[in-house]
């Protein structure tokens, strides 16, 4: 083996074995790196919830956005299981009904999700408003602000 | 001007925009200028080095003999 | 003088092909600020300020271009010992650095008024954070020696280390839930964005390289003559020290 070579297999080797520690780590702290929890996983009690500080994300669930002053309540959703939420405070520009969002806070006793921070999450479709309304009338709108159905 | 007042604004998000811009311009207006100028000192440098006949060893105390200085980034 | 052969082709090269780099990003950078300020549409949902996309996007996609660019070319100093290899290392770091920067802060600017947030430490904005820390090592390490060569073996073999991360950075928002949203220009089943709004995105993202051209160019071309200027020192030295002892 000249000393190119051994240069190349070892240049080989050290990225493969940085790659796949960087994967053990990753993969041992999935939980701590995931950015939210869906009402499933929280309902379902897959994470501990008891007095802790977590975020909690999915859909705002389609009408059910109730404005009491300063106070907000609505429902997060994914699709399988739903989650109350209360909040007071400022609302972000992109929170809507059927939107993303992540919530941050703690599961109140009476399992309503206390929420001290709101964030909006978006999806990845741009596009200006006459295509999304022409998608819409088609029926060809595949972005996630479906109407409830 | 009422045209020009609303593209100024971006429908309320004028300043994010605009800082947006103005923060690439700057910066790669600064990576740019730091590029230019160190390709400059460097091949003057080289340049006054080559027109010197090299192996005299009077030159070598000569003040502009300083090593560069670690390049701007 | 047989260490510069290879630098001179970079060289005469790189004087040709330096005019059309310079010419291509002024035209494509000012085509796109044009179509990215006025020439395109408001979103459906983020209004006006989906405009800031089009330097967010193309920056993140230099940031993590120029790092492979750096690792790629550290690995081929490392192995085959390329004279030119480390200098283009080199060069491209503060590129990548800075796109690196813009991207963060621009999406700061990009998430206050859409995530309601300036940052979150999410998969996606953690692991561009890391980026950008790893450009700042191996700089640092790069001139941390006194002799440049152990100073820049130590910093290719960090930026081969640190490579691990651009894979971690494309996937983020696909491995982990991130507030950050999934890739929208290159995913499976095509792109996710009009095509009014891809004109602006893809002109500043071809300027941008373009750009990284220039300044390669410029930078390769300082490091070249920074390192003549070391050897001829040397020689310089050297002669004075034979000249002493005879």
């Amino acid at each position: 083996m000249t000393r190119k070579q051994r240069r190349l297999y070892f240049v080989v080797l050290g990225v493969l074995a940085v790659g796949a520690a960087a994967a053990l780590v990753l993969t041992a702290l999935r939980q701590d790196i995931v950015f939210f929890f869906s009402p499933s996983e929280i309902l379902e009690a897959k994470v501990p919830t008891e007095g802790r500080r977590i975020r909690l994300g999915g859909l705002v669930e389609q009408g059910s956005v109730v404005k009491d002053g300063a106070i907000v309540r609505f429902r997060v959703t994914d699709g399988a299981h739903t989650l109350p939420v209360v909040y007071s405070g400022l609302l972000p520009d992109l929170f809507r009904e059927g939107q993303g969002v992540v919530t941050e806070g703690k599961m109140g006793p009476d399992g309503e999700f206390q929420a001290a921070e709101v964030l909006a999450k978006h999806d990845e479709n741009y596009m200006p408003k006459e295509v999304a309304e022409s998608l819409k009338k088609t029926g060809h709108w595949q972005g996630e602000s479906q109407p409830a159905k | 001007m009422e045209s020009l007042n609303a593209f100024l604004s971006m429908g309320g998000y004028g300043g994010y925009v605009w800082s947006s811009y103005a923060l690439t311009v700057v910066v790669l207006a600064g990576v740019l200028w730091a590029s230019v100028r160190a390709a400059r000192l460097r091949e003057v440098e080289l340049e006054q080095l080559q027109s010197m006949r090299p192996n005299r060893r009077r030159r070598r105390a000569a003040p502009d003999t300083q090593p560069p200085e670690s390049q701007v980034s | 003088m047989h260490r510069f052969a290879n630098p001179a082709r970079f060289m005469r090269i790189a004087t040709l092909v330096l005019p059309w780099a310079m010419g291509v990003a002024i035209l494509t950078l000012g085509a796109g600020l044009w179509f990215g300020l006025a020439g395109s549409p408001a979103d459906y949902q983020q209004g006006e300020s989906v405009r800031i996309m089009y330097v967010h996007v193309p920056a993140a996609w230099m940031g993590m271009f120029c790092y492979t660019a750096m690792a790629v070319c550290s690995a081929m100093a490392l192995i085959w010992k390329h004279p030119l290899a480390d200098l283009l290392a080199r060069a491209t770091a503060p590129v990548g650095a800075a796109f690196t920067f813009v991207c963060l802060v621009t999406g700061a600017l990009w998430g206050k008024p859409m995530w309601g947030t300036w940052w979150v430490w999410d998969a996606r904005l953690t692991s561009m954070l890391i980026l950008l820390f790893l450009y700042l090592g191996y700089m640092a390490l790069a001139d941390a020696f006194d002799d440049p060569q152990r100073g820049q073996k130590a910093a290719a073999i960090l930026s081969l280390v640190g490579v691990v991360n651009v894979p971690i950075i494309k996937w983020s928002v696909d491995w982990w839930n991130t507030l950050h949203q999934p890739a929208s220009v290159v995913k499976m089943g095509g792109p996710a964005i009009d095509s009014s709004m891809m004109i602006p995105l893809m002109l500043m993202a071809v300027g941008f390289h373009a750009f990284w051209v220039v300044v390669l160019i410029l930078r390769t071309r300082a490091e070249i003559a920074a390192a003549k200027v070391r050897t001829l020192r040397m020689a310089q030295v050297h002669a004075a020290g034979q000249a002493e002892q005879a």
